[in-house]
């Protein structure tokens, strides 16, 4: 075999090693991975959703919304949809990036390479689930940008709009995760988004108030999380929402606690990964 | 601590959720720097004992430590001193030989740029410098074999765990693999071998374990094991022929005609070749040339898998 020499010193035994800066560029790498591999495949991760949602304004906000006229606040209803589109697109694009991604690595048995490192189970997850948060936010942000050449927006709440598409990026990839760690085959890891998240998305306010809906639907509708997403969203866009913005912080900082554990709680016992 | 073993496992024993018994109590010791060979038929436990090892298979009980260290109570730091070449294919087709040994360094902490440069030095070193950027699904079997050491080599492992490496890859690239795996040893590297390949284990390894049914039926020196062997065959070419009934009687030498060319004689070690000769030699037989048979280990494996340790019954192993 050939040799060459280089100066390649890093010596885990030696003194002052570092676990935290270990574990950092561990942290690093695997969300650098995920970066990459959404980059790489752009025409499956980034175009498509650009393209449903062009749909969604042109249809539903442009030849619908133009019928309806003003609604809730006095904004137009392609104003009104928009912020649910937006967030609509980025649990969608969360969740099926880190299921995509984390089942791949099962099924192409490559996760082995994170479980034989030294990598603790709390690195594994934040690397995969910052990924995914990423692609939700790329992918958020060019919906909005797409949603600019049909309507007038002035976001309210900067804030409160970018904590809400973190929490709300954040719940469905480690929901997305929890998904693929279960999963055996591929068709597993479309059963959630078509038969609970699609519906839960669809009837979570983002083309209607729930103000609207009567008894006792309205109050149906309040158990569902991803309504508590869509308007604290959209009150950070519109400074409009069906709920109190505190109460929905507190449904999504609820819903992440409760998924965080029990994702890495499994990641640590090696569900779905080690036999 | 030149005393502290690499790997000790004390009653190591896994039962899987169908029921199946893959190790039922494996005690093993390997010393640092040390070429030791893991043997055993399919199915006997090898693949599960690296698995538990290499934190893939959740033991049911025991424990193992890595040059002292607590696979239970620090499993990351054992980790950083396990480098794992496994049996079947585990990296991202769709990814590169260089992304993918960067990638795995970055998962053990070590810094971008030392990564870069250790993945263009194992990478070079194992000759599959030139595939670098392309995407794996690209690489033919040995090419693949070769990216896994590679990448097994990033963290630069005290202790290298070779689950069949060389299965099914020609006799070329096989030698040049072993040198290389050689020369990690040599330079300090403990080595865990599994192969099929007896004699692989056989000129490459100082000690040896075997293993069946979850259990260690042997484990010593390679040395002392084949002295175990007190049988040898040779293969005895007689090109001017050999009629069926013309083999002479060797007292404590068992002959056999194998083809009208050909001749096979099995005796003791002890056993002195004069007289097998002589006798041949009555008969106006002459040998023009001899061989070993097979390979000794193969015999004592085929002999310990299939009887148990020689002396003992199996249950007692």
């Amino acid at each position: 075999m050939n040799d060459t020499s280089v100066d390649a010193t890093w010596d885990a035994n030696a003194p002052g090693f570092s676990v935290a800066r270990a574990n950092a560029i561990a942290l690093y790498t695997i969300t650098r991975r995920e970066v990459k591999r959404m980059l790489r495949i752009w025409t499956q991760t980034l175009i498509p959703p650009a393209i449903t949602m062009t749909l969604y304004f042109v249809i539903f906000g442009r030849m619908i919304g133009s019928r309806i006229g003003t609604v809730e606040g006095g904004f137009n209803y392609m104003q009104y949809i928009v912020p649910g589109l937006v967030m609509m697109s980025v649990i969608t694009n969360s969740y099926g990036n880190i299921t995509s991604s984390f089942f791949g690595s099962k099924f192409g048995r490559y996760v082995e390479e994170l479980l034989a490192s030294p990598m603790p189970s709390w690195v594994v997850l934040a690397g995969y689930v910052i990924g995914a948060v990423l692609r939700g936010l790329l992918v958020g942000a060019i919906v909005l940008l797409i949603a600019l050449f049909f309507t007038s927006l002035h976001i309210v709440h900067p804030l409160i709009t970018l904590t809400t598409v973190l929490l709300g990026s954040t719940i469905f990839s480690l929901a997305g995760f929890i998904n693929a760690m279960f999963a055996k085959k591929f068709d597993d890891i479309a059963i959630v988004p078509t038969f609970v998240l699609a519906p839960l998305t669809y009837l979570g306010g983002v083309f209607y108030s729930v103000n609207a809906l009567g008894s006792p639907w309205r109050e149906i509708s309040l158990a569902n999380p991803i309504l508590y997403m869509v308007n604290a969203f959209r009150f950070g866009v519109l400074g409009i929402s069906d709920v109190d913005v505190w109460i929905a912080y507190s449904v999504m900082a609820g819903f992440a606690v409760v998924l965080a554990a029990i994702a890495l709680t499994l990641l640590h016992k090696g569900v779905g990964l080690r036999s | 601590m030149p005393d502290v073993p690499a790997l000790e496992t004390l009653d190591l024993l896994k039962t899987y959720a169908n029921g199946v018994q893959a190790l039922k109590g494996v005690s093993l010791r390997v010393p640092p720097g040390d070429f030791f060979a893991l043997l055993g038929p399919n199915g006997a436990g090898k693949s599960t004992l690296i698995g538990i090892l290499s934190s893939l298979v959740n033991p049911t009980s025991g424990g193992a430590r890595v040059f002292g260290i607590s696979i239970h109570r620090d499993r990351g730091a054992v980790m950083r001193q396990i480098g794992l070449v496994p049996q079947e294919m585990n990296f991202n087709q769709f990814e590169n030989p260089f992304d993918i040994c960067v990638n795995v360094a970055g998962f053990y902490g070590i810094p971008r740029r030392i990564a870069v440069q250790r993945a263009e030095k194992y990478l070079n070193e194992l000759r599959i410098w030139d595939k670098a950027q392309q995407p794996t699904r690209f690489m033919s079997g040995g090419m693949k074999r070769r990216l896994m050491i590679a990448r097994a080599m990033m963290n630069e492992p005290r202790l290298l765990i070779l689950d069949e490496p060389t299965a099914g890859v020609d006799i070329e690239i096989r030698r040049s693999m072993w040198q290389f795996i050689t020369g990690i040893n040599r330079a300090g590297t403990t080595v865990i071998l599994t192969t099929h390949y007896l004699e692989e284990a056989e000129s490459l390894c100082r000690n040896i374990a075997i293993i069946d049914h979850g259990n260690i039926v042997e484990n010593t020196t390679m040395r002392a094991l084949l002295s175990k062997l007190d049988v040898e065959n040779f293969i005895l070419d007689v090109p001017a022929g050999i009629a069926a009934d013309a083999l002479p009687d060797v007292p404590d030498v068992k002959l056999t005609r194998i083809d009208a060319q050909t001749l096979e004689a099995e005796m003791s070690k002890q056993h002195d070749l004069n007289s097998l000769f002589a006798a041949l030699s009555s008969r106006g037989i002459t040998v023009t040339s001899m061989r070993n048979k097979t390979n000794r280990l193969e015999e004592l494996f085929v002999r310990l898998v299939e009887h148990g340790r020689p002396g003992e019954s199996r249950a007692a192993a």
